[in-house]
């Protein structure tokens, strides 16, 4: 029944945008009412990739309680990233991005982003048919509880948990601070020095765009040679603290960053700002761990028990949880890698 | 329900449950007007201390506007906490708008038996407790450490259009009526923000909330 339901409101929303056009008009720009429809495939009929679409595969990915992820970046014809501010590139009108979404070996989602003017960026999600045949946009809104992440567990009597559509403004929270940014597709997870510790990363195949592949294939300007001889890397006192860092960076950075509307919260966990040990270790931060108040702070060296990030990476209560969006589903091999590093840190 | 507390805001224990059915938390505002409005009863229709401050002079119209919005859709219910008076629980006006009191240590809520009622609430009607764990209400004064004296008008108006905390933490939490909120345009949300601001700041840290049993 939920599937049915999930059906008729994606095809309400598929008939009131049947009238949607990709091309940027004069009017305001609309994603198209079906995915076939966005570009991202060969042509009609079929769900190959159309070749101008290159995949890529961040070095530290999104956790997104377990989901096989596929991402591809479409440049228009002849455009190229001006990466001038290395930490913001600017990518030419008409990019498009797309983030497909698998559970248990079957596509629920596929997420667009497409810079239509050089103001406006189109956010739209696509929620997968039972045939697996074509993708039909989702309500502003979004669509919850589309496809079972975790089962219920009988021994613990815990329901089972499921993974919800994001509405557009959910996907702005994290998106769009002072500017839009695209997350995952940056100099330093692009960099062809990938961490081997990363935390769910994927295998890197030379399909996928790379900051190399970038430069040689003038797809980003001004062209940066030491991007190819001394390829971004984050500087750590340990394996460990190299993939925590990246870890915290992709998935606590897009909120917590130097630009973001919460910066004056005085936690930055973006790599780039360079911030993240300087305002976590030994920092008392607003939200202290309930067990432990005297002596919580947000990293508290050699203590995971009392290091408020940690608590409340392991909480899936709204009250506590962090990312508070875009997972049910505690991250057990980042909370391992975290605790890890905080003990080593003595 | 009877309810006392003395000036320290440690209340002695002789009071009921004060319960709400439901999900449908825009019941517990409801309840929280009848009771205001039994109070007033109670205290022959009126009393100046049952009333928000007066208007201070040199407000602009749009700080007169946010006072009126204030006022009017109920924030003082949760957010004044409330004291027992002579005639019954009256709004603690030495507290306006300050969220629940940090001198008030909340016990641990009481585990209700299954059945139709879901939450509990403090006597000052700023600490609650349900499925969601134990919410307490925010100070709102524009206190720089504890109020919003360090929020950015978007901030408040991202928290009110989007739910979450500055729009971008957790969820605002019951009962805070964010469903209604969110029906606010942006020129009343900056009335609100604008007025809040012009009152006096109270130093009080509300705590954080706490997540229901068995959830770590």
């Amino acid at each position: 029944m939920k599937t049915l339901g999930a059906a008729t409101v994606i095809l309400i929303a598929a008939v009131v945008r049947a009238t949607a056009s990709f091309e940027a008009g004069p009017a305001a720009p609309v994603a198209p009412a079906l995915l076939s429809e966005t570009g991202l495939y060969a042509g009609e009929g079929t769900t190959q990739i159309d070749p101008r679409n290159r995949p890529f595969s961040p070095q530290y990915p999104l956790w997104s309680d377990g989901a096989a992820k596929k991402r591809w970046i479409r440049l228009p014809d002849g455009a190229a990233i001006d990466a001038t501010n290395l930490a913001r590139w600017e990518f030419p009108v008409g990019t498009r991005f797309w983030k497909e979404f698998s559970f248990n070996g079957r596509k629920v989602e596929t997420r667009m982003l497409w810079r239509a003017t050089q103001e406006r960026w189109v956010f739209a999600s696509y929620a997968w048919n039972e045939a697996q045949t074509e993708a039909m946009l989702a309500p502003e809104t979004g669509i919850p509880d589309v496809a079972e992440v975790a089962p219920f567990d009988i021994a613990q009597g815990k329901p089972g948990k499921r993974h919800t559509i994001p509405g557009v403004a959910d996907c702005r929270s994290c998106h769009d601070s002072a500017r839009t940014e695209i997350l995952g597709f940056d100099a330093l997870n692009l960099s062809d020095d990938r961490d081997p510790n990363a935390p769910h990363a994927e295998t890197l195949t030379n399909e996928m765009l790379t900051l190399r592949t970038l430069t040689e294939e003038n797809l980003i300007y001004p062209k940066r040679q030491e991007l190819i001889a001394t390829p971004p890397r984050i500087a750590a006192r340990s394996a460990n603290e190299r993939a925590a860092l990246g870890y915290l960076s992709t998935n606590c950075g897009s909120c917590h960053n130097r630009e973001s509307s919460i910066a004056s919260l005085g936690l930055i966990l973006k790599h780039r700002d360079g911030s993240t040990l300087t305002t976590t270790v030994n920092q008392r931060g607003h939200w202290v761990v309930p067990e432990a108040q005297e002596e919580s702070r947000l990293i508290n060296p050699g203590h995971p028990e009392s290091s408020a990030i940690i608590r409340r990476l392991k909480s899936r209560r709204p009250s506590s949880q962090m990312p508070p969006l875009g997972t049910v589903v505690v991250d057990r091999d980042a909370l391992d890698l975290l605790v890890r590093w905080v003990k080593e840190m003595q | 329900m009877t309810v006392e507390i003395d000036d320290t805001m440690k209340y002695s224990r002789t009071y009921s449950n004060i319960v709400f059915p439901g999900i449908v938390f825009a019941a517990a505002i409801l309840l929280t007007a009848f009771l205001a409005t039994a109070s007033l009863r109670a205290a022959g229709g009126g009393g100046e201390q049952l009333v928000p401050p007066k208007t201070p002079a040199g407000l602009t119209a749009q700080q007169t506007r946010g006072k009126y919005l204030v006022d009017t859709m109920g924030c003082h219910d949760c957010h004044t906490p409330m004291k027992m008076g002579p005639n019954g629980p009256q709004w603690d006006l030495d507290r306006t708008l300050s969220g629940h009191p940090e001198t008030l240590v909340m016990p641990p809520a009481p585990i209700l038996p299954p059945g139709p009622w879901i939450g509990t609430a403090a006597a000052t009607f700023t600490a609650w407790n349900g499925p969601w764990g134990t919410s307490f209400t925010a100070n709102l004064t524009p206190d720089k450490e504890t109020g919003l004296g360090d929020w950015t008008v978007e901030q408040f108006i991202e928290t009110m259009k989007t739910g979450k905390d500055r729009g971008k933490g957790r969820p605002v939490l019951p009962p805070m009526p964010v469903q209604n909120l969110r029906q606010l345009n942006d020129e009343d949300i900056r009335a609100l923000f604008a007025y809040l601001q012009t009152l006096k700041p109270i130093k009080n840290r509300v705590p954080q909330p706490i997540d229901p049993p068995d959830s770590k």
